[in-house]
């Protein structure tokens, strides 16, 4: 069997439409790669009957040549967040262990009919609350790139197990989403693409919500191209979606003919921060020369509010999710625990049904939400987070483009940073206030730290400017320092 | 602010979600950790600073208000963990 696991779908396409490989061949390479390394749990369900199904009916459109979707029969993996009709969607929670939807998310169908064939559903942090994928009810997963000495290392999340088996050759891409990090962290630990695109652009129907105001979906890859692709084939308006934009959509792959040349670059000073491991804080001033190597000018821009990003998050998200979260009260659907009274069922329900971290930000989200601290904390993060967009627009009438390091950190080890939520929380510093303010977000890799781990780098664009962020990753992917 | 036992019951209570009596202290430790951390936005100036409730800012989609679902009955109660005749069934609730 020839080894599908070193090309992008770029390539893959050009072999399918020349005719040298076939759909079915493709699929059941991977089918074989996600059995052969099932230790690293990327998976919470295979869907490998369905896959070959797609993929037959994706040989034949080849064969006929007619209506060939973007991503005609190309395999990928579909986070456990996406609803899938007929099919168990979890969100990597107990509560929704036996969960199976009567319809299907706008990203998953907009996917499938661009000819994309879904091999399974990939593992997550619970509610994609997390940032290591060890909050999951079905196991943490394994990150399949180990240090020179050899540690079993976190894929980040919470699209833990879509960077993990895009990384380890089990699919060519799966989709992620972000709510302040979850598809650029990842991607980042695992030396992938990741991007978050503007907010809007991906409808978010049929996405289990977490914080709805910054959830947004996007794609894992582990080329720029293919994450154009991606793009393409998720977006979408969608009516279903009271926030899905009704934008233009260009054609990503447009990216390859945007110039760099004499755009400028901002230098935030303010995401140098203290903790910046040494080995990144290189890899970033490297990629600085790339850029002025291409002809771009690189500026100081200043982002003022950058430090309260990260407790500003830590307010609206998990006020959103205590919102969003009320749904489950063991009623409707999803796990039940029984009782003679109404109110002992729902709080026993939940108690069993959602794990220590969900658990912990519900009720941070209550108590700031609740009369006497409304205020206080969660009217006062609105309007930080107003300052904190702010800042982004100021900086964008400088600016073209914003180049950050996307983690202060590379990959951890399993088990570390398990025992204050607060270390965990830090992760996401560099990636959460893009997230706040809405903006298209890449992340990717720019080589690896002398412990053979990779290093990510972030850009941030202008809204609905996801074509000059492509382009910008693009020179980083290009030049690998 | 820092939060005591009381409040961490009380919270639980609005949220549904019981608390063990064993889990109480450590959560409250977190908690108060967790909301320590974040009183740092009180050394925000926002004074006239408008809250931003979402970066959305095309009009919102509106929709005629009919129904257009398609979904029967017994396909909406089919994850319910008990229902009877097409309907969800939960304890009795009247005194």
């Amino acid at each position: 069997m020839t080894d599908f696991s070193t090309i992008d779908i770029t390539e893959a396409k050009k072999l399918l439409s020349q005719k040298k490989i076939t759909a079915t061949e493709l699929t059941e390479f991977f089918i074989k790669q996600i059995e052969e390394k099932k230790g690293l749990n990327c998976f919470i369900t295979n869907t490998f009957d369905i896959a070959l199904k797609m993929a037959k009916e994706s040989d034949e459109k080849i064969q006929k040549g007619s209506d060939l979707g973007i991503l005609e029969g190309i395999p990928i993996g579909m986070k456990d967040l996406f609803c899938t009709d007929g099919v168990k969607t979890t969100a990597g929670s107990k509560m929704l262990e036996n969960f199976v939807p009567f319809y299907e998310s706008t990203v998953s169908l907009n996917l499938w009919k661009n000819g994309a064939i879904m091999l399974g559903k990939t593992n997550m942090d619970e509610f994609a609350m997390g940032s290591a994928n060890t909050t999951s009810f079905f196991g943490n997963v394994l990150n399949p790139i180990r240090s020179n000495d050899q540690k079993d290392l976190v894929p980040g999340g919470s699209s833990g197990g879509s960077a993990a088996a895009v990384a380890s050759g089990q699919c060519f891409a799966a989709t992620g989403s972000d709510t302040g990090g979850s598809i650029r962290q990842p991607a980042s630990f695992c030396g992938l693409v990741g991007l978050k695109p503007t907010y809007g652009r991906c409808s978010r129907f049929g996405m289990v919500a977490f914080a709805s105001s910054l959830d947004q979906a996007g794609p894992i890859t582990k080329t720029v191209s293919d994450a154009a692709l991606m793009l393409q084939s998720m977006c979408s308006y969608d009516e279903k979606d009271s926030t899905s934009s009704k934008k233009l959509i260009p054609n990503f792959s447009d990216y390859k003919k945007f110039d760099l040349k004499g755009k400028k670059i901002g230098l935030p000073n303010e995401y140098i921060i203290e903790g910046l491991n040494e080995e990144i804080k290189k890899k970033f001033d490297q990629c600085i020369n790339i850029f002025k190597d291409c002809g771009s000018e690189l500026i100081d821009i200043t982002l003022p509010h950058t430090n309260y990003a990260l407790p500003t998050y830590y307010i609206i998200a998990p006020a959103e999710a205590s919102a969003n979260l009320a749904r489950y009260d063991g009623v409707r659907y999803g796990l039940r625990e029984n009782s003679e009274n109404l109110d002992d069922l729902y709080q026993t329900t939940r108690a069993s049904g959602f794990g220590d971290e969900v658990k912990r930000r519900l009720i941070i989200g209550t108590y700031v939400l609740s009369a006497g601290y409304y205020d206080a904390y969660y009217l006062k993060a609105l309007k930080v987070r107003q300052l904190i967009s702010n800042d982004f627009k100021n900086a964008f009438e400088k600016c073209d483009l914003i180049l950050t390091p996307t983690t202060p950190n590379v990959a951890f080890p399993i088990g570390e940073k398990q025992n204050d939520p607060l270390e965990m929380y830090l992760n996401d510093v560099l990636t959460v206030p893009a997230s706040l303010a809405g903006l298209p977000a890449i992340s990717v890799s720019a080589g690896n730290n002398n412990n053979n781990l990779p290093i990510g780098m972030q850009i941030i664009g202008r809204p609905f400017e996801e074509i000059s962020v492509l382009a910008a990753g693009s020179v980083i992917e290009l030049s690998k320092v | 602010m820092s939060i005591d036992n009381s409040i961490v019951r009380k919270v639980g209570k609005l949220a549904k979600i019981k608390i063990k009596e064993s889990e109480e202290n450590k959560l409250l430790d977190e908690l108060n950790n967790i909301l320590g951390w974040v009183d740092e936005l009180k050394k925000v100036d926002t004074e006239g600073v408008e809250p931003m409730l979402s970066v959305f800012n095309e009009s919102m989609n509106m929709r005629e208000d009919k129904s257009d679902s398609k979904f029967s009955n017994n396909l909406i109660t089919k994850n319910s963990p008990e229902k009877k005749a097409g309907f969800f069934v939960v304890p009795k609730v009247v005194e």
